[in-house]
Parts: C-alpha cells; sequence; structure tokens
C-alpha cells in the first residue's frame, strides 16, 4: 500500500518537534503530558495488576497459596495473612487513585481536550505540568510504603485499625492521597477553566463534543469533592502523628465520622471514574454509528445530574455503620436517583445504533460490550442501594464484582476503547485490528469469567478481603481465577497491541474513523500547536454529513472544502464500482 | 416460560412473613423469620433488571447485526435523533420500579430495626481476633448458641477496631464499632449450625474471625445454658479449658507445645522459662499468675510487648485465673 509522501509522521509534529528526555519532562505541551500520564497509568495499572493476580492466585481453590514453602520456607500462616492483606490493599489503592482516577480525564482527557476545542492548550499549560509531577510525586508515596513494612488498611484507610496498629505505612499512603488529590484538583480547574474560555466562535455549549460534558462534570467534583479527601487523610495524619482525639474513642473521637467523611469524597470519585467513560462511550458509540447521537442533550444534561447527585448519596455506604436508621432512609431513596439518569445514557446510545452503519472497530468492540458490563453493573447497584438487601450484600464478593463491573468493565473498557480510538491521534500509526479483536475477546471473556461468579459467591455469603474461605465458597473462586488469568493474557496482548502500533502501525489518515469532532480535522500526529493555521470552523459535533470517505486516503476528510474540488470523492459511485473499502472494519 | 410467569406472580404478592423463595439457589439456608423476606426482595429486583437487561442487550445485538457497515454502507438512512416522547417515557417507567424497590428495602430495614421489647439479649465482644458471646447469666462462650423461635437480640461492642457481624443463614450483618453499641436481632426458625462471619477488616488474621452459630429447640435452650454455665461441678481443668475458650486464650495460646501468637501453654509447667529480659524464671503458680494479669511484666523471650490484652485483671475472677492454672498444670511437663 502506497501512503501520501505529506504524511504527517515525517513533517515536524509535536513528537518531534523537541528532543531528549527534559523536553518531555518539563514540557508544557498538553498532548505530551498526555501521554506521560498514559504511560504512568499503564506502569500502575501493571503494578495493580500484578497483586491482582496474585490475589486470585491465592484464592482460587482454598488450600492455594502464593507462597510456595520452598521458596519462602519461613512464611508462617500469620506471614502469609499479613502478605495478603498488604496485597489487596495496595492492589486497591493504586488501581483508584494512580489509575482508574487519572486514567481517562489526566490521560485521554489531556490529550483530547483542547484539540477538540481548537485551542492550542489547556488554559493554564504550566499548571497542568505541576499536576503531572504531583502525579509522579504521589506514586512514589505509595511505593515508598513498601519501604516501611507495606500498607494494610485496606484503601479505605478506616480508623481504628489505620490509626492503630497499622504501622507508618499509613503516614506515605495518606500523603500520596493527599497529593493526588492536589494533582486530580488542579486538572480539574484546569479544564473547568479551559472549557469555559477557550471554546472556538461558534461552539455554543450544546455544540460541545460529549466527552468535553462528561469531562466538564468529571472536573466540576474533582474541585469540589477531593478537597474532602485531603483534609480527612490530614486529619488521619493529624491523629497518627500527634495523638489528637478525632476518630479514636479513646482518645474522644469517632470512627464513624471518618467514614462519613471518606465517603463524602469517595462516592463522588466513583462518578470521577466512570463520567469519563461514559463520554468516551458516546464519542465511540456516535463515531462508528455513523450517525448523530441519539438525545444529545439527555446525554449531556445527564452527566450533570449525575455529578449533582453523587454528592447527596454517601450514606449509602455506611446501612450497616450504625448511623441513624432516618438517614439510611433518605440516602438509599437518593441512591436510587442516580440510575434515572444512568439508564437515560444507556437507552440513548442503545438508540443511537438503531439505523445507524455499524462498524466493528475494536473501539466499538469495546464501547458495545460496555452496555453489558455497564448493564450489570449498574444495575446490581440497585440491589445494594435497597437497604433491606444490602444488609445481607454489604461487605460480600456481590459488592466486589459490583464495583468492578463499573470500575473495569465499564471504566477500564472505556480507556482501552478509547486508546484504540485516539491512538491514529497520538502516535500518527494505526493499531492491528486482529491483534485489537483478539485482546478484546480476551478481556471481555475473561472480565465476565472472573466476576460473574462472585455475585453469587456474595448471595451465597463469602466477606470480601479474607485471606482464605470455606469450601462452599470453593467453586466460584475457581472460575473466577480462571478469568484472571484470561484477563492477564489479554491485557499483555493489549500492551503489545500499542507497542507494536506505536512501533510498526500502519501511518494512520488524519481522519481514519470518520469522527467529526475536531481533533479529526488535524493531522496524525497533530503538529505542536494543533493546527497548522487557524482552526477549522466548527460544526455539529456528530453530523457525520460533515465528513466524507476518501478512499485513496483510506480515511475521511471534510466535506465542505471539497465541495468545489472536481475530485470529491463518491463514496456511493466506489461502491458501485466495487471499490474495495479496506478500513470500513465492516 | 411457566416457571418465570409463576415466580413473576410470586413476586407480585409480597407475602408477610415469606416463606423461603430462591428459585436460582443463590442463597444460604433460610434460617430467620426475615430471611425470607429478605431473599423476596432481592428477586423481585433480580427479575425486573433481568427484564431490563436482556432487552437493552437484544436491542444491541440486533441493530449491531441489523445495521452492520457491511450491509448498510457508510451512510445509513435517515433516522431521528432525539424523541421527547422516548426520554420522558424511560426516565418515568424506571421511576415506578425504583420507588417500588426502595419501599421494600425500607419496610425490610425497618423491620430489622424495630427490636421487639421482649427480645434476649445476648452480648457480643469482637476483638481482634475473636468473639466473645455473653449470656444474661454471665456465661461466656466463643460460638453463639440461640433458641429457635425466640426473638433475639446482639448488642455489639469492640474494644479495639472496627468489626462486623454477619450471620448469612439469616441475612443479618451489623458493624461492630468501638467506642459505642450497635444492636441488631433475629428470630432463628429452625435448629442447625450456621457459619458467622466477621465482614468489616480488621487486621491480619480478619479472614480467621468465624464463629459457629447453633440453633436450639427453644424448650431445650434454658436448660444448656444452666448446665453450661455450671463450671463449678466440672473438674478445675475441665472449667479451666472452657474458660481458656470463653475468654479468649484460645486465639493465640496452643495448648499442645506448638508456636503461635503467644506462647503454648502445653509442657511447660514446672520448668525453667526463659524470659525478654535474659533471665529465667520458674513456671509455676506465681508466674502464671501473674503473667495473666500483669503480662508485660514478665515478658516471654521471643513475644514484643503489649500483644497481649492487659485487662484480665478485671475480665477474670479469681476462680476463674485458678481454673486457668488448673489447666496449664494438667498439660504440664513433668
Amino acid at each position: 500500500m502506497i501512503f501520501p509522501a505529506s504524511n504527517a509522521l515525517q513533517r515536524t509534529n509535536y513528537l518531534n518537534a523537541q528532543k531528549g528526555w527534559w523536553s518531555w519532562f518539563w514540557t508544557i505541551d498538553h498532548k505530551r503530558l498526555g501521554l506521560m500520564y498514559l504511560w504512568g497509568v499503564f506502569a500502575m495499572f501493571a503494578f495493580g495488576g500484578f497483586f491482582a493476580m496474585m490475589i486470585r492466585w491465592n484464592l482460587a481453590t482454598p488450600d492455594t497459596n502464593i507462597w510456595d514453602p520452598e521458596l519462602i520456607p519461613a512464611a508462617t500462616a500469620l506471614a502469609k495473612m499479613d502478605a495478603y492483606n498488604r496485597m489487596f490493599t495496595v492492589h486497591g489503592a493504586v488501581m483508584i487513585f494512580l489509575v482508574i482516577i487519572p486514567g481517562i480525564p489526566a490521560a485521554l482527557g489531556n490529550f483530547v481536550l483542547p484539540i477538540m476545542l481548537g485551542a492550542k492548550d489547556v488554559a493554564f499549560p504550566r499548571l497542568n505540568r505541576f499536576s503531572f509531577h504531583l502525579w509522579i510525586l504521589g506514586a512514589i508515596c505509595f511505593i515508598l510504603t513498601f519501604t516501611v513494612g507495606g500498607l494494610d488498611t485496606g484503601w479505605t484507610f478506616y480508623p481504628t485499625y489505620s490509626t492503630g496498629s497499622a504501622g507508618k505505612a499509613v503516614i506515605f499512603a495518606t500523603l500520596g492521597t493527599f497529593i493526588l488529590g492536589f494533582s486530580s484538583i488542579f486538572t480539574g480547574l484546569n479544564f473547568v477553566v479551559t472549557i469555559h474560555k477557550l471554546r472556538p466562535p461558534g461552539m455554543i455549549w450544546f455544540k460541545m463534543p460529549l466527552f468535553l460534558w462528561a469531562i466538564y462534570a468529571t472536573a466540576v467534583l474533582q474541585i469540589l469533592a477531593t478537597p474532602v479527601i485531603g483534609i480527612s487523610m490530614l486529619l488521619l495524619l493529624v491523629e497518627y502523628t500527634m495523638q489528637i482525639g478525632i476518630f479514636t474513642p479513646e482518645l474522644g473521637g469517632d470512627p464513624v465520622f471518618f467514614q462519613h467523611l471518606f465517603w463524602f469524597y469517595s462516592h463522588p470519585a466513583v462518578y470521577i471514574m466512570i463520567l469519563p467513560a461514559m463520554g468516551v462511550m458516546s464519542e465511540l458509540i456516535g463515531t462508528f454509528s455513523r450517525k448523530p447521537i441519539f438525545g444529545y442533550k439527555s446525554i449531556a444534561m445527564s452527566s450533570l445530574a449525575i455529578a449533582v447527585i453523587s454528592f447527596i448519596v454517601w450514606g449509602h455506604h455506611m446501612f450497616l455503620s450504625g448511623q441513624s436508621p432516618l438517614m439510611s432512609t433518605i440516602f438509599s431513596f437518593l441512591t436510587f436517583a442516580v440510575a434515572i439518569p444512568s439508564a437515560i445514557k444507556v437507552f440513548n446510545w442503545v438508540c443511537t445504533l438503531y439505523k445507524g452503519s455499524i462498524s466493528f472497530a475494536t473501539p466499538m468492540l469495546y464501547a458495545l460490550s460496555i452496555i453489558w458490563l455497564f448493564g450489570v453493573g449498574g444495575l446490581t447497584g440497585l440491589f445494594l442501594s435497597t437497604m433491606g438487601v444490602d444488609i445481607h450484600l454489604h461487605d460480600t464478593y456481590f459488592v466486589v464484582a459490583h464495583f468492578h463491573f463499573v470500575m473495569v468493565g465499564s471504566a477500564i473498557f472505556a480507556f482501552i476503547g478509547g486508546i484504540y480510538y485516539w491512538m491514529p491521534k497520538m502516535y500518527g500509526r494505526m493499531a492491528s485490528e486482529k491483534l485489537g479483536r483478539i485482546t478484546w475477546a480476551l478481556n471481555f471473556i475473561g472480565f465476565n469469567l472472573t466476576f460473574l461468579p462472585q455475585f453469587v459467591a456474595g448471595t451465597k455469603g463469602m466477606p470480601r478481603r479474607y485471606f482464605d474461605y470455606d469450601p462452599e465458597f470453593a467453586v466460584y473462586n475457581w472460575w473466577s481465577s480462571i478469568g484472571a488469568a484470561f484477563i492477564l493474557v489479554g491485557m499483555v496482548l493489549t500492551l503489545i497491541a500499542v507497542i507494536q502500533a506505536i512501533t510498526r502501525g500502519r501511518p494512520a489518515p488524519a481522519n481514519p474513523w470518520g469522527g467529526v469532532t475536531l481533533e479529526w480535522m488535524t493531522e496524525s500526529p497533530p503538529p505542536e500547536h494543533n493546527f497548522e493555521g487557524d482552526p477549522p470552523e466548527v460544526g455539529d459535533p456528530y453530523d457525520v454529513s460533515l465528513v466524507e470517505y476518501k478512499n485513496e486516503l483510506d480515511g475521511f476528510v471534510p466535506a465542505k472544502p471539497m465541495a468545489s474540488d472536481p475530485n470529491m470523492y463518491d463514496y456511493r459511485a466506489s461502491l458501485k464500482a466495487g471499490v474495495a473499502h479496506t478500513n470500513l472494519h465492516p | 416460560m411457566m416457571p418465570l410467569l409463576a415466580s413473576a406472580l410470586a413476586v407480585l404478592q409480597q407475602p408477610q412473613s415469606a416463606p423461603p423463595y430462591d428459585p436460582l439457589g443463590m442463597f444460604p439456608p433460610n434460617a430467620s423469620h426475615n430471611a425470607g423476606t429478605s431473599d423476596w426482595v432481592f428477586y423481585f429486583i433480580f427479575w425486573t433488571c433481568l427484564v431490563v437487561l436482556i432487552g437493552v442487550c437484544v436491542a444491541t445485538l440486533w441493530f449491531a447485526f441489523r445495521y452492520r457497515r457491511s450491509k448498510v454502507g457508510l451512510i445509513p438512512q435517515d433516522s431521528p435523533h432525539h424523541s421527547t416522547t422516548l426520554e420522558i417515557v424511560w426516565s418515568v417507567v424506571p421511576t415506578f420500579f425504583l420507588v417500588a424497590m426502595f419501599w421494600y428495602g425500607f419496610k425490610d430495614y425497618e423491620d430489622r430495626r424495630e427490636i421487639p421489647n421482649d427480645a434476649y439479649e445476648i452480648h457480643v465482644n469482637a476483638a481482634k481476633w475473636s468473639w466473645t458471646f455473653t449470656y444474661p447469666n454471665g456465661y461466656q462462650s466463643q460460638h453463639l448458641t440461640v433458641p429457635a423461635d425466640r426473638n433475639v437480640r446482639l448488642r455489639l461492642s469492640s474494644p479495639d477496631v472496627l468489626h462486623s457481624v454477619f450471620i448469612p443463614a439469616f441475612r443479618v450483618k451489623l458493624d461492630v464499632v468501638p467506642g459505642r453499641y450497635n444492636w441488631l436481632w433475629f428470630r432463628a426458625i429452625e435448629p442447625g449450625v450456621f457459619p458467622l462471619y466477621c465482614t468489616e477488616y480488621c487486621g491480619q488474621q480478619h479472614s480467621q474471625m468465624d464463629a459457629r452459630v447453633t440453633v436450639m429447640p427453644d424448650a431445650e435452650f434454658d436448660a444448656w445454658l444452666a448446665k453450661e454455665s455450671d463450671w463449678g461441678a466440672l473438674p478445675p481443668e475441665v472449667a479451666g479449658l472452657k474458660t481458656y475458650g470463653a475468654n479468649g486464650c484460645v486465639a493465640c495460646h496452643t495448648l499442645d507445645g506448638s508456636a503461635a501468637t503467644g506462647p503454648t501453654f502445653g509442657g511447660m509447667f514446672g520448668t525453667q522459662k526463659q524470659l525478654a529480659d535474659g533471665s529465667t524464671v520458674t513456671y509455676d503458680e506465681n508466674y502464671i499468675r501473674e503473667s495473666i494479669l500483669t503480662p508485660n511484666v514478665k515478658l516471654a523471650a521471643g513475644f514484643a510487648p503489649n500483644l497481649m490484652p492487659s485487662n484480665f485483671a478485671q475480665a477474670l475472677s479469681d476462680q476463674k485465673v485458678d481454673w486457668l492454672i488448673a489447666l496449664i498444670k494438667s498439660k504440664g511437663a513433668q
């Protein structure tokens, strides 16, 4: 195949405009920062994923254990329990604070958001760099917990365990969470200002891509909720280091108070994780259906509705903490309210498919599977918001399966789908479709195999955070561990697919998928300041008639500037003439 | 189809005191008065969600197949981009179901929170990593025994960290919070033996912190309690063994000479004991008594201070200390 000689890879672009590691480390280019976040998140995902695999290995059968006596002869039963408790803690904390929360907003959001706005960068590029450096510092704090015996409090840091016997690792971990919180706040602030101030002429709020609506709602949550986790972590540190009574009853504190503070942040944080994923979903479903997204305003407004309601439902984590039944009742009622805007999004996505032109390219496979995964994850949330049923299911594997369906099945799948979708823009090269589909299948099958059995283990009564379990739960854990092995292979191959694409992938056209948002109107990869000359004119972000397929580019081009061009590509005529459309992924 | 319809009908008429309802076999035994209600609410949500999920997924698959690009080409036919009617329908209809779920869950929860006045109270102390159940007459045990068909109330307290009582067969669970009491209640409906777990992470041996719940016929319960409580009639070493179990010594000290969190009781009496400060002491009645009441004073070699609770001077009567001494003597080395 012959590629146009003017391929953007050979020209000056943001990747080759400056050289040397310092040009990356000290960059203020949102695209480079986005990529560095991306690789940082990959590294942390591998780190947290390693512990996930160790957990599943340990739980594969009631008497497996990962500490082979030949390897570690001195490992007594108690030392094994200590090791296990550290593993699930690190898995949870790393995956939440260092992978899912920064995953889509900081990595994909940083890369895409300014280009989608036709802007040269975010509003505060230096603050953006500072956010990234804080992120690295926070990650280092978490890694340092290993030097002081490891953290074993669970990612929730509940006192009085965390303030009592848990050890010095609590200091590093809470400090890390505090620093990561600021990284998150600054990123959110940057995005809110950028969206308010840098929208191009013509892009009124209701002409904004839905990804930006989702990122906007997320950013508002980051700014308003994250300070509370910062405060809670400081209070925890104050109590731990100075013995000032805040949470410990002996000192005059109340452990349930911490739970209120913690979930006041951590429940909105769940939406910090899922809202951007919903934004990616809306982009993918729209583009790969070649049809305006159904119910644009409903999807946009439901993002804001979710953001608002998410602030007043935290108490559903505490139905069994001993909080007053009246409070539980109010929180239960409000929690059901979140289901409505979430359902609205799903119904609108499904309706977008109706009478579309559905491509099964890798990003779309991830998007379609999310309808099932988010369906299961969201609907199982209804069981847990029902107070009577939650009594039985609380803190069992039912909860574990529920939040993995939402945070991994939906957020991580959207993240991977988004990476496949925007990779041509990031590196100017296409990923292998074949490898992409195989890895999708492995991840999808593996994920369902891992977490569906855990629902039943939960209803049968298996508590979470257990080092071992009664034999009656063996069958669910066995299948769960088999599924985890599939995910391991799938994720390693996904990484290989990404590296293969970056190094040897086919050069990408400016607009391989037929997206209409502005990032597809510049070259792949984009020049240093995103657009050569003036940014393109802004149209409806989902009016697919604005772009047309051009066979010799194997990609899409803007339709309007071509109107007077005698060489304008006529898709219908080409179909009649029997031209092969290699990149259409039928 | 018929079984599904039958289930749907069963779901629509929630009985007052629900019989066991578990058509898919997803729950542990149904052993308390409102386990059936709880499962019924679960299945009400389950069937509702299943219908929605199947609908959404079938529509997704059908649309994706029917309108695949290889069939319809790159330019799809025109179709609406918005429908206010649909948006209203799929916002309002689910609301009714959500309110129903909330209401059933609320009624169920209310029933668990309204503790009957006549409930038989057992005090539950959850400490890292064992349970102590104290009956009204002062009898203590590491395991829970309750009468069937009688309302039982558990008063929960913890001296150290958060724990949570979970009895799957009764569908009850409640956090044990240091610094305050929490209450839960249930009425067991048939005799049997069921597990009790700790479900709030509490550190190293969280997963080992379980207990046995025995439900015995109401008529036998009082006689059983009286017999179990009367340790004075037992030989001292047998009473010592019961104290050893009931007061939590068993969590850290073995009787067979093997190592654990604390030093073993087996084969020790009369020997010379190595202490942490390098000196030795004769393992006799006085040493045992001192080590129980003030554990940090003569610390055994190889063990850290403050591992053992120092409240046994209050928790154990002189008689119980004597019984423990008798127990250790009976496992002695002479």
